[in-house]
């Protein structure tokens, strides 16, 4: 799968312009309210016609000013799923979740097995209900389910939960991540929330003022210091991951990372399956010399590869731990008190409390 | 003839009242699909002149009836060019039935589009857009999202279009005259037995038949507007 994309577009007075080339996997988009993503998504799905260039997948052109060629939304086979589910009010459920299969009577129909989606979905206990009883959470599931009946070439996802409080995103996300790593298809997550993109995506793209600013896998994103500005101090930090190898009968689980073991809580997976967790910089603490009695359990010998000095007495400290990148958010003051410079062996020191897991179950 | 304990009906009343329920529907359902066009077009079309289409549909509730019916004439009319063109299709407009049916139409039609756009700007495009991402097409979008959620404007579209026909009076009488049993509708009936001394007790019964059956309407109009409108709802 290769989706191409090239395209300028004037919208509510911001020029978009994007050049971007995405391949296998889940992608997530990001970006401040208004900086462009809703116009990248829009053109996609073909709900807008950009002013010139070219989106083509695979072999398929979607769009191209130069040949004229603009397919409308029906015509690309682009499952979109939007911030409110959009359920049809004067259908039913099951016919809202088939909708698309009645403009599929002809070969070759791409209709997904409806009872596959009911139990993806865990849709089962709502089907004898009327749409307008179902809570949020329960509508965007099956607004899920009936984007995902038209067995699309792609997904995209354009802030799917943000509509949703807390809890309720929290029941929808693991039918999300199911949906990524089962369907094998590609899919496009645009998000406000890291939280959740540190969930589902393997790469991120990072969207400012109707430009692409970053485009890369996930981990290495999310600890470029040169990034923070437009991550957010408190999103930045390292994504690791490791094999579950052992769960101690005090909850305390073992991950072996490329760094070594860590000792962390509450991992919910199997042992021997691979788990991603977010090492937040904030949560990283400093030492020069290997701290005796401390509290924390996972203490990892580690060299100093970068200092990045920001505008609010912090600084990002860019850590090497055996092959693997780690960030360590600090005062100023700190360290000028520690004399941190780059190439200087330190102790980096995680509380396994603070360890958020972030992998896709 | 009909008797009631005290009123009698005579046969030109009758056909009065049946020719106007006959002018009414048939007009009503004449004009739906153009009704049905223009407030889509005027409700989801960006194209030049569609202000101008909104004032040109809105004309005949400005206008004086006479003077729509004037113009009716002198476009439909035996002499004129459209006129023959319609007569070689055995349809006549001027001092016809299917002329009062058309000016029934004229005159409720910016009432019945009125209607209609009301419900259409009503329907949330993203709905819309839901439909077309899912592989409905423009003409499909229409058929099984858009119409299905406007039937209970359409409903009182029709309704209004049926009671505003029925009454019509001005530019019927222009175009069609006033000929018992031939052309006079139940207004113009009414108008006639006014004119005529003792003709009071007459036009009475046939008032009252036209409160009734307005009343009907309504009700009606009441009646399938709600189911239709929880149907839309969700069921």
């Amino acid at each position: 799968m290769s989706l191409k994309i090239n395209l300028s577009h004037d919208l509510g007075g911001i020029t978009s312009h994007y050049d971007l080339m995405l391949s296998e996997g889940v992608t997530g988009i990001t970006g401040a309210s208004g900086s462009g993503k809703t116009t990248l998504i829009k053109a996609l799905c073909g709900l807008i016609k950009p002013n010139s260039g070219h989106i083509s997948l695979n072999d398929r052109v979607f769009f191209d000013s130069r040949a004229g060629i603009f397919l409308p939304p029906h015509r690309r086979n682009i499952g979109t799923i939007f911030q409110e589910p959009r359920l049809f009010p004067h259908l039913s459920l099951r016919q809202n979740l088939t909708y698309s299969a009645r403009f599929q009577k002809f070969p070759p129909r791409r209709v997904q097995d409806l009872d596959y989606i009911i139990n993806l979905l865990g849709l089962e206990p709502l089907l004898d209900r009327r749409t307008e009883t179902l809570s949020g959470g329960e509508k965007q599931r099956v607004s899920i389910g009936r984007a995902l009946m038209r067995k699309p070439d792609i997904f995209l996802m354009d802030e799917p939960l943000s509509a949703l409080d807390q809890p309720r995103r929290a029941e929808i996300l693991p039918y999300l991540a199911r949906l990524c790593q089962e369907s094998k298809t590609p899919v496009l997550y645009v998000s406000h929330a890291m939280s959740e993109i540190v969930q589902l995506a393997d790469h991120l793209l990072l969207i400012e003022e109707g430009h692409a600013r970053a485009f890369g896998p996930l981990a290495q994103i999310l600890s470029d210091p040169d990034l923070a500005s437009l991550i957010g101090l408190p999103e930045m930090g390292a994504l690791w991951e490791g094999t579950l190898t052992y769960k101690a009968p005090d909850g305390l689980c073992t991950l072996n990372t490329k760094a070594g073991p860590l000792h962390l809580p509450n991992l919910d997976a199997a042992l021997g399956n691979r788990v991603r967790v977010r090492l937040l910089a904030q949560d990283v603490i400093i030492a020069r010399t290997r701290p005796m009695a401390l509290s924390a359990l996972n203490i990892l010998e580690t060299t100093i590869t970068g200092l990045s000095y920001g505008h609010d007495h912090s600084v990002l400290v860019r850590l090497d731990a055996q092959g693997d990148t780690l960030l360590a958010r600090i005062t100023q003051r700190s360290a000028a008190d520690l004399k941190l410079v780059i190439g200087l062996p330190c102790f980096a020191i995680l509380k396994s409390l603070a360890v958020a897991q972030a992998n896709r179950v | 003839m009909i008797f009631w304990p005290e009123f009698s009906l005579s046969t030109q009343e009758i056909d009065a009242v049946t020719l106007s329920l006959w002018v009414a529907v048939i007009g009503m359902f004449a004009s739906l699909p153009l009704a049905l066009t223009v407030a889509y077009a005027l409700a989801r079309g960006r194209f030049w002149g569609k202000a101008l289409l909104n004032g040109f549909v809105h004309l005949p509730l400005i206008l004086p009836p006479v003077v729509t019916g004037y113009f009716l004439l002198s476009l439909l009319g035996p002499q004129t060019w459209l006129g023959a063109v319609f007569a070689k299709f055995g349809v006549q407009f001027a001092f016809h039935w299917e002329g009062a049916a058309l000016a029934a139409s004229v005159m409720a039609f910016p009432l019945f589009v009125r209607a209609i756009k009301l419900g259409l700007d009503a329907v949330d495009p993203k709905l819309e857009e839901a439909a077309a991402t899912l592989g409905a097409s423009r003409f499909w979008v229409f058929v099984t999202v858009t119409l299905p959620l406007i039937v209970p404007s359409l409903i009182a579209g029709m309704i209004l279009a049926f009671a505003k026909g029925f009454g019509e009076f001005g530019a019927t009488i222009t175009l069609v005259a006033n000929i018992p049993s031939q052309t006079q509708t139940l207004p113009s009936a009414i108008y006639a037995l006014l004119q005529i001394p003792g003709g009071e007790r007459g036009a009475l019964i046939l008032i009252g038949i036209s409160v009734l059956l307005a009343s009907l309407a309504l009700a009606l109009a009441e009646v399938l507007g709600r189911s239709a409108a929880k149907r839309v709802a969700g069921r």
